[in-house]
């Protein structure tokens, strides 16, 4: 165990490792709304992911951009973000609503067993998945440089760069607007009302079937803004980007307490710092494992997660 | 219920099916029942989808150029080719090799070309007694399983190890030195003898996951970046190296990235971007592809339309020393297999002859350095002792 490595490196793991857990947290919240309000677990969540992830892509290769290409000037950046982050935000979207259209409301209209959906769930992951990587021959695909990255301030031997900043506050942002338009807005109250008890839910006039599509709506609306970001943190997308990190955002959904919003960014970000130190602590090879027993170890201690299930509890 | 229930699981059936199906063989070309020596299948068995893909495409593309020649001259169909698609991982490569071993007009095989694959197919191949022929499979301790049918047309890592560790101690005159591997069997071997050989000079190690299994480099960067090495040796493949290069540019490194014949594929230049992989050294037990005597360099651009790559002349090689001893009567995996027992053949890229636990004979051992330039490409570098 390498403790003078991990304290010498303390400040930069932090900041590295903050940026990925924004990442993590984005992706999170997909399976945290969707397990508030249906208790299922849409593992096809990582495919929504993996299609914004190329849908950005896409749309940057319109404007003959690849990875070898310049980087462009400031104006055009922006523009090309935000285009890319439209895009990646109307796929993701597309793909979660799709999902939820094929694979599990056919189910519930039937009054299928839970492991009817676990399985469909699946199903439908590894089709995505699988179509994507026989189209693209499993190659990777590489991401232009948009933003060179580039010291904005220095503490110690801390440097933080400008993308970690965007991707960090692009994430804040994101998070804070969904929250608030879960608690604060009409749509959003029938979501919490559907979740906290679904049958007087719809007695009192709340449109079940469009609340479940709204709820898969957002998460893919959250999964193309961390697609994006990944894109231009990883610099490479191929078929299989969305499991590997798709894991890791449904621990994170676990840490922070699964169908609790603030409990995804809350685990996102600590799963992130923990796989970075861990990594610099016990080696890179213990990375995936030495998350693996903290989120163990932690729900030993709360079963229900660090802040525990609240997207059905009513609030004031 | 059971009705959803059935129509949940036909649906998984049919994604395995398509799942599979890109794993699956393809045989291209028909059974020929001409007489002689014809009618005879030889198999390409490696990556030709996954991750490390490129590598296999090159090795397959030069066997395949070879046999088509082969027929040319023929003037039929006489040997067919056969492609087993592992996608390079050792959990795919037993299965496909089981499907290779059932098809009894196989005489032998080409392949496979990763080390972890190999540890995992081979035994299938020898207990069916099929003869391979590894153009690139370099793990030491692949000739330690005292396979009989096992041989590979390259040097192994006792060679490439200590040869990177030279270019990096006397060409590169680095003190400091980060040794990095994916704890995949090639690139653990390659890793183990390239710091064995560096000694003091190496810094720090870790260890990363193999490629498709890791995105985020940022704790190995940040080791890299503190440990203030300016030569980090990656043991691993091309992917995850160019994603390590592209994290350690982001970052500010300014050292060069160094590793072995698994890096060099411009999959590497893609993953990292032109510019960051720009001045990368890869060490490789292989002439470069535009040294190969004959047309093979123009024969392999007009068929593939591609340049040749790492390893495409080797297989070419490979193929052809199978193809002359079947011509001359070696018509049974068994009479093939002691054919390449003997054989020195004289290929386009080395002379080949196997010592008895199907080492490439020490005399052609030779390892050459490429660095990429700002296209990707790996321009020849220069021959590096190996001791």
């Amino acid at each position: 165990m390498n403790f003078s490595g991990l304290i010498q490196d303390f400040g930069p793991l932090t900041i590295t490792g903050l940026a990925q857990g924004a990442i993590i947290a984005l992706f999170a919240l997909g399976y945290t709304l969707v397990y508030g309000v249906l208790r299922l677990i849409n593992f096809a969540h990582s495919e929504v992911f993996l299609i914004g992830s190329y849908a950005c892509l896409i749309v940057w290769g319109f404007f003959g951009l690849d990875q070898n290409s310049a980087t462009p000037n400031v104006l055009s950046v922006i523009g090309l973000l935000l285009l890319g982050l439209v895009a990646a935000i109307i796929f993701s979207g597309l793909t979660a609503l799709g999902v939820e259209l094929v694979a599990y409301r056919p189910l519930r209209k039937r009054n299928a067993p839970p492991l009817a959906f676990l399985i469909t769930a699946i199903g439908a992951s590894l089709f995505i998945s699988e179509t994507v990587g026989v189209m693209t021959q499993r190659n990777i695909k590489g991401v232009p440089p948009l933003i060179q990255p580039r010291d904005v301030f220095v503490i110690g031997n801390m440097h933080v760069t400008n993308l970690q900043i965007l991707i960090i506050v692009l994430a804040l942002v994101s998070m804070f607007l969904l929250d608030r338009f879960i608690n604060r807005s009409r749509l959003g109250r029938g979501i919490r009302a559907v979740a906290q008890n679904p049958d007087s839910a719809a007695l009192m006039g709340v449109n079940k079937s469009r609340v479940i599509s709204l709820v898969f709506l957002l998460g893919g609306l959250m999964a193309g803004i961390a697609a994006v970001m990944y894109d231009l943190k990883i610099g490479v997308t191929r078929f299989d980007a969305g499991f590997l990190l798709g894991i890791e955002a449904f621990t994170a959904a676990v840490l922070g307490g699964i169908g609790n919003l603030r409990g995804a960014l809350l685990g996102g970000l600590l799963l992130g710092l923990l796989q970075n130190y861990a990594a610099s602590l016990f080696g890179t090879e213990w990375l995936h494992a030495a998350s693996f027993v903290l989120l163990v170890l932690i729900l030993v201690v709360r079963p229900t997660g660090l802040l525990g299930e609240s997207l059905g509890r009513a609030r004031a | 219920m059971r009705q959803v229930l059935a129509r949940a699981i036909g649906g998984l059936a049919v994604i395995g099916l398509i799942a599979g199906a890109a794993a699956c063989n393809s045989d291209s070309g028909s059974d020929d029942t001409a007489s002689g020596n014809c009618g005879y299948k030889l198999a390409f068995f490696g990556a030709l989808t996954g991750s490390s893909a490129n590598l296999g495409v090159n090795i397959e593309q030069g066997f395949e150029l070879a046999i088509n020649q082969f027929n040319e001259k023929k003037g039929s169909d006489c040997i067919t080719v056969a492609k087993f698609d592992s996608q390079g991982e050792p959990g795919v490569a037993p299965g496909v090799a089981r499907n290779l071993v059932a098809d009894k007009k196989i005489l032998a095989v080409v392949g496979p070309p990763f080390s972890g694959e190999s540890e995992a197919a081979v035994p299938i191949f020898e207990a069916a007694g099929i003869p391979s022929v590894s153009p690139s499979a370099t793990r030491v301790s692949l000739t330690a399983n005292g396979w009989k049918t096992f041989h590979r047309a390259v040097a192994n890592d006792d060679a490439q190890g200590p040869a990177a560790a030279n270019y990096i101690k006397d060409v590169m005159k680095a003190q400091k030195v980060f040794v990095a591997n994916d704890q995949s069997a090639y690139g653990a071997g390659l890793s183990e003898v390239v710091q064995k050989t560096l000694g003091a000079a190496v810094v720090a190690t870790d260890k990363t996951e193999a490629d498709g299994k890791q995105t985020d480099f940022s704790a190995l960067v940040q080791k890299v970046v503190s440990s203030q090495a300016t030569v980090l040796f990656y043991g691993g493949y091309y992917q995850n190296a160019g994603l390590i290069r592209k994290a350690l540019t982001s970052a500010g490194w300014k050292g060069t990235l160094v590793g072995g014949d698994g890096m060099k594929d411009v999959g590497l230049a893609k993953a990292a971007g032109n510019g960051p992989a720009t001045g990368t050294i890869v060490t490789c037990p292989c002439s470069p592809p535009e040294k190969a005597g004959g047309t093979f360099v123009t024969d392999y651009k007009a068929k593939w339309n591609v340049d040749a790559g790492t390893y495409s002349d080797v297989a070419y090689d490979a193929a052809n020393m199978l193809l002359q001893g079947i011509d001359a009567g070696n018509n049974t995996p068994e009479k093939l297999n002691t054919y390449l027992k003997t054989v020195e053949y004289k290929g386009i890229a080395n002379t080949y002859k196997f010592t008895d636990t199907g080492e490439l004979d020490p005399n052609f051992i030779k390892v050459w350095t490429f660095k990429f330039d700002p296209t990707g490409n790996q321009i020849a570098d220069q021959e590096v002792p190996t001791a």
